[in-house]
């Protein structure tokens, strides 16, 4: 097979001076034409998938415009679609959840990365691993048999006894709502916070940990000084991966946030989000107006979480390749 | 020591317990949910939760059977549409492609593996629902065969790439050609990695409600054939957990018990083939 070693130009990266004849006769060609083909069908799913969004979405986007995003008003039965309050919804949860995980998340990475044996380290690496893999559907049951209970009897009325002059905790407390929502969305993406702001505080050269305890500054004032600035913006990409996380989530908030689309300053209060109102009103949408205004919905959800995991992704490759090329911690 | 410094030297101490404590709450729910489940489920897993279906309302027992042959069935579409598409696909992107094409594949993929589930649930709806006018079977395996691509694709390829490049070269100076070097020498040296990935995707959608919920549907009965709706476990947990009935809600938590064990030993296992003997150095 390599004396047909013609002029002929070469065909792929490795291939080198074989002809594009041989290759062919080896089955190369082949091989390649056939991967290309399975590696182009991801592509095309990809585009159809934005694609059909889009489509699908065409009467609500004509007629209601931007105006779909700024009005409250979701009713099926004079087809009048608002999605304000789903979208307030879901960025409140959202916001909850990251104010509740990102605090959480990040001290136990520091735990993970920087104090922790590499044994010890690795274990509870291997946990969170786990955790991460428990489907919402579970996480759902849980707030529906236990977090709705506690928040109902003990969390809600305490939080409105000591900070009831705050608008955020007034009302009844009725167990389900954004509060609820919130918490068991803290409770879900604390793993992926955790794991990927462990992988790049690792990252960071050990040099800069040893240089600021060579200069006399105490293990807290290293980690909190010189290695998480150093680390930030990788933890921001963790965070933001975070925030799609929690913004796409649907199984465990529509168990728990109470499915009824109001905009309230109370976190007792029960709300919608935009993926829990899609997996609820489906099935049950009747007319094109509001299947399409559903699928908007899904648009819209799509966009947010492509914007974010973007950002997220840039941040994280910015830090680990400025961390490379030294030792690791 | 002045004053300063032992201030200083508390609050590092204080800290750095904080951030323990933190560790120990994140692992800690993994122990409460496990703890929690096996109390609430292991006392409603009986025999008849795998073999009966599901009771009429207002009885009680009946099990789920139709929902695990559900879940298999759509689980095994989902590993004929995913596993192909990931695995050539991963064989293309580090064997055989040059720069401007696998950047757009990947990214291709990690935008499709940020999608939310119930995105994904709408486009197989849009795609297959409304063609066949029903919801069926084929339509959830098809949703969840498209969460599964990215996965398998993504991390496929990076265990192929690991494969020292000399393994290669070696194949290709005995004379073997291209395709030949990756099926019998790449692909061997990196199967424990694509093994894992593969298991590991399985695992990630077999939890999957979001996407089920408007494709398969869900149905009390045995589901007449791959074009008629289907019951799965995630969806039964889902439906049986917010309705009012107590007996219900102990099967909620059976299944969810039967679920969460399937994924987490899956999980588990794929870590264990991952980590003893790799034939590869692990990126």
């Amino acid at each position: 097979m390599a004396t047909t070693t013609t002029t002929v130009p070469s065909a792929g990266p490795i291939a080198g001076s074989r002809s594009f004849i041989s290759r062919l006769r080896d089955g190369d060609e082949i091989a390649r034409l056939v991967t290309f083909i399975f590696a182009g069908t991801v592509v095309l799913i990809t585009l159809l998938l934005v694609y059909e969004l889009w489509r699908e979405s065409y009467l609500p986007r004509h007629k209601f415009g931007f105006g779909f995003f700024v009005t409250s008003v979701w009713d099926p039965i004079f087809d009048k679609f608002g999605a304000l309050p789903f979208i307030y919804g879901t960025v409140v949860t959202a916001g909850l959840a990251l104010l509740i995980a990102v605090p959480l998340g990040i001290g136990a990475a520091i735990f993970l990365a920087e104090l922790a044996p590499a044994r010890v380290s690795d274990t509870l690496q291997f946990f969170i691993d786990l955790l991460a893999a428990v489907p919402s559907v579970i996480y759902g049951l849980l707030g529906v048999f236990v977090v709705i209970p506690l928040m109902r009897q003990y969390v809600q009325p305490g939080l409105k006894n000591s900070l009831g002059f705050l608008p955020f905790f007034q009302g009844p407390a009725y167990g389900v709502g954004f509060l609820t929502a919130g918490i068991v969305l803290a409770i879900m993406v604390i793993p992926y916070i955790i794991s990927v702001s462990r992988e790049v505080l690792i990252s960071v050269p050990r040099d800069q940990r040893e240089a600021a305890l060579a200069l006399g500054s105490t293990r807290w004032e290293s980690t909190w000084k010189v290695v998480l600035p150093f680390a930030r913006t990788g933890i921001m990409g963790s965070i933001f991966l975070a925030l799609a996380r929690a913004l796409g989530e649907t199984m465990a908030v529509t168990m728990v946030i109470g499915n009824t689309p109001t905009i309230s300053a109370s976190l007792f209060s029960p709300g919608y989000s935009i993926a829990a109102v899609i997996a609820n009103e489906f099935t049950e949408a009747t007319g094109d107006l509001y299947l399409q205004s559903l699928i908007e919905l899904g648009l819209v959800l799509f966009l947010l979480t492509f914007l974010l995991n973007g950002l997220a992704r840039l941040l994280i490759v910015v830090t680990s390749q400025r961390g490379s090329g030294m030792g690791q911690a | 020591m002045s004053t300063r410094l032992r201030w200083r030297k508390f609050v590092s101490h204080f800290m750095l317990t904080m951030t323990g404590l933190c560790a120990l709450v994140a692992v800690a729910v993994l122990f409460f949910i496990l703890g929690y489940l096996v109390y609430h489920g292991g006392t409603s897993v009986s025999w008849n939760f795998f073999t009966k279906l599901p009771a009429p309302v207002g009885e009680v027992g009946g099990g789920m059977a139709n929902a695990i042959v559900g879940s298999a069935k759509l689980l095994l579409l989902a590993c004929l549409l995913g596993v192909p598409i990931g695995f050539f696909g991963a064989i293309y992107l580090a064997e055989f492609s040059g720069g401007t094409i696998a950047f757009v594949v990947r990214y291709a993929a990690d935008l499709l593996n940020g999608v939310p589930s119930i995105v994904i649930g709408i486009f197989a709806y849009s795609l297959v629902v409304l063609p066949f006018k029903h919801f069926s079977t084929l339509a959830g395996g098809f949703a969840l065969g498209l969460m599964m691509i990215p996965i398998t694709l993504r991390s496929t390829e990076e265990f192929l790439r690991a494969v020292p490049r000399a393994l290669r070269e070696g194949a290709m100076a005995l004379g073997a050609s291209q395709w030949k070097t990756i099926a019998s020498v790449v692909i061997p040296a990196a199967y424990r990695g694509i093994l894992t990935a593969i298991l590991l995707a399985f695992a990630r959608v077999a939890g999957e409600t979001a996407p089920l919920l408007f494709t398969a549907l869900g149905n009390r009965f045995w589901s007449p054939g791959w074009t008629q709706p289907t019951a799965s476990l995630p969806v039964m947990i889902f439906t049986y957990a917010i309705a009012p009935y107590d007996d219900w809600h102990r099967q909620a938590w059976a299944a969810g018990l039967v679920l969460l064990s399937l994924i987490l030993i899956i999980n588990i296992v794929a870590r264990v083939i991952l980590s003893r003997g790799v034939a590869v150095p692990r990126t």
